[in-house]
């Protein structure tokens, strides 16, 4: 335990240093804000408190941006060490290659965690500020937050294990790039495509809802909107949020994380320095 | 007493190459040993095998009574890697304290290990703005931690100017006097010589020779040069009375000869009196041991 802490201790201190603190920070709060401010106009007619509105549209944010600051922070983690060859010296030290991923997630899970408490704060601000009544949303947006983290999870162990797999920190970059628009972007426009020729069949009705679920950026979306209640605030994924269990997509926001650095343990387990 | 190393009929290839072939070697406590070789001739290569940084294809190897890159031995062994690198946002007392921490020690240490090591001015400054020996001395201050059983260093002395070569090896008589066995690659013979108990020399992955200094000296049987100077106005008559030698362009004459017949020699230059100025023998050198041996086995 102390040897993961302090990994994370140092980890975090070189994210400080290296601006991905102020970095991750600064782009969730503009985007936050812009969100919050563009959402001010249709309020009153769904019926719904101004923070949760914001919440549902942070969701979809999130299902952007968390990602994409995940796989930012954890390219390097592997395949940076490799090349500026300090792995072969760590490695010779008396701690675990678990025990130094679990301490970078550690540190890259702090950074993250600070990065959209401070977006989604700032949005929660400005809507208690135009609408009082919007502390009932307090509980969606503090779920948004530790769902955000979980996702960030996921993404950081996808970005761990695929800077254990390229060994150079410009191919783990490509991968990174190329599971962000697969996992987040691509992934979503396919379904519609085969939801458009399906035409309401058996894909719609029975290989959707699990399409859904195996993606974890989708689950994530699909727990937050089923959750909050909010499905209407959202439209498009509302009718599939509505069609899976709550607990169908909390099952799948939960155990991606795990999947994931299970993933990037067994590929660092692979490199030999 | 146990030896800390001990190494047996390692094999190990990278495909079709064999980078070490059959290599055989032991290191008592307290032992220091160098490993000479050019480049590619396996050096690293082996460094790496025991401490486990890479598998191996046959043979047995153990590293303080466990298996290498085991927990137990890596717990008592250190490394100095080729190059030592750290990253460069942090700073040499952050990075040390890192390291006191991943062995359990107290993390208080870490500006007394950088004061050992000359670096203590620059401790708090990021390992970004240090010279290539800096970066060395951060690199020698972590081996130093909890007092290792066993040192791995790979070019330790690379980058480090002559009197932190002599700190260094200082450091080093220390820790071997205290009982840890000491394993150094090197490229500068002259400094290995005086430093080490042992010489081992590898060459393509194979290990041609292994001894102290002396042993190595006499199984290589060079021949011993003799510079003989003659007195004034004696260079002809010195050189007719020495047959075979060969006269040099300061008037100086070159002599050749097996160890065995160096006495007999060097009594035939003193029986030549005062036409003699000065005699020195010079003995073989380590370069000239170190591609005796890397050469035999190469061709």
């Amino acid at each position: 335990m102390r040897r993961i802490l302090s990994t994370a201790v140092i980890e975090f201190r070189i994210a400080l240093r290296n601006r991905w603190v102020a970095i991750a920070m600064v782009l969730m709060v503009v985007f936050a804000l812009v969100l919050a401010a563009a959402g001010a106009a249709p309020t009153g007619d769904i019926g719904a408190d101004r923070l949760s509105v914001t919440v549902a549209s942070l969701t979809s944010l999130a299902v952007y941006l968390v990602p994409l600051i995940a796989l930012l922070m954890s390219f390097d983690a592997i395949a940076g060490e490799v090349e500026r060859g300090t792995l072969p010296l760590l490695l010779t030290y008396p701690v675990a290659r678990a025990e130094v991923l679990a301490g970078k997630l550690l540190a890259h899970l702090l950074v993250l965690t600070l990065a959209v408490t401070a977006g989604y704060g700032a949005a929660a601000l400005a809507a208690f500020w135009s609408d009082p009544a919007s502390l009932k949303g307090i509980p969606a947006l503090l779920r948004l937050i530790w769902s955000s983290v979980l996702l960030g999870a996921t993404f950081l162990g996808a970005g761990y294990a695929l800077s254990s797999l390229a060994r150079r920190p410009s191919g783990a970059a490509g991968l990174a790039v190329g599971l962000w628009l697969g996992a987040v972007v691509l992934y979503d426009l396919a379904l519609l495509a085969l939801i458009v020729s399906d035409g309401g069949g058996a894909f719609t009705t029975r290989a959707l809802p699990a399409a859904l679920l195996a993606n974890p950026a989708d689950a994530f979306r699909l727990f937050n909107l089923a959750a909050a209640g909010a499905s209407g605030a959202a439209g498009g994924m509302g009718g599939a949020a509505a069609a899976i269990p709550l607990w169908q997509s909390a099952l799948s926001v939960g155990l991606w994380p795990f999947l994931a650095l299970g993933l990037a343990i067994a590929a660092f387990r692979k490199v030999t320095p | 007493m146990t030896s800390t190393l001990t190494i047996s009929a390692l094999t190990k290839r990278f495909g079709p190459v064999e980078a070490l072939t059959d290599v055989s070697l032991t290191l008592a406590p307290g032992q220091r040993v160098a490993l000479l070789g050019h480049n590619g001739a396996g050096k690293s290569t082996l460094m790496k095998i025991l401490l486990g940084l890479i598998p191996y294809d046959a043979g047995e190897v153990t590293v303080c009574g466990a298996l290498p890159g085991s927990a137990t031995a890596r717990v008592q062994v250190a490394y100095l890697p080729e190059n030592a690198a750290f990253h460069p946002a942090l700073t040499g007392e952050e990075q040390i304290r890192h390291y006191l921490r991943l062995r359990g020690e107290a993390p208080s240490q870490a500006m007394d290990l950088l004061a050992r090591v000359g670096l203590a001015h620059a401790a708090r400054r990021r390992i970004g703005t240090y010279s290539k020996g800096m970066r060395q001395r951060v690199g020698l201050a972590q081996t130093l931690i909890g007092q290792p059983r066993l040192l791995v260093l790979d070019e330790p002395t690379s980058g480090l100017d002559p009197v932190s070569r002599r700190d260094f090896y200082a450091l080093l008589d220390g820790l071997a006097a205290g009982g840890t066995s000491i394993l150094l690659s090197s490229h500068v013979l002259t400094e290995v010589e005086a430093r080490t108990d042992r010489i081992l020399i590898l060459s393509k992955g194979r290990l041609v020779a292994e001894g102290t200094l002396t042993d190595l000296r006499r199984e290589a049987a060079l021949p011993v040069a003799i510079t003989v100077t003659p007195a004034a106005d004696y260079q002809d008559s010195l050189a007719s009375a020495l047959p075979g030698a060969v006269p040099g362009p300061d008037g100086t004459l070159h002599l050749t000869c097996g160890q065995s017949e160096k006495l007999a020699v060097l009594a035939r230059i003193t029986g030549l009196g005062a036409r003699v100025q000065d005699v020195d023998v010079i003995p073989p050198s380590l370069e000239d041991i170190y591609s005796h041996f890397s050469r035999r086995d190469g061709q």
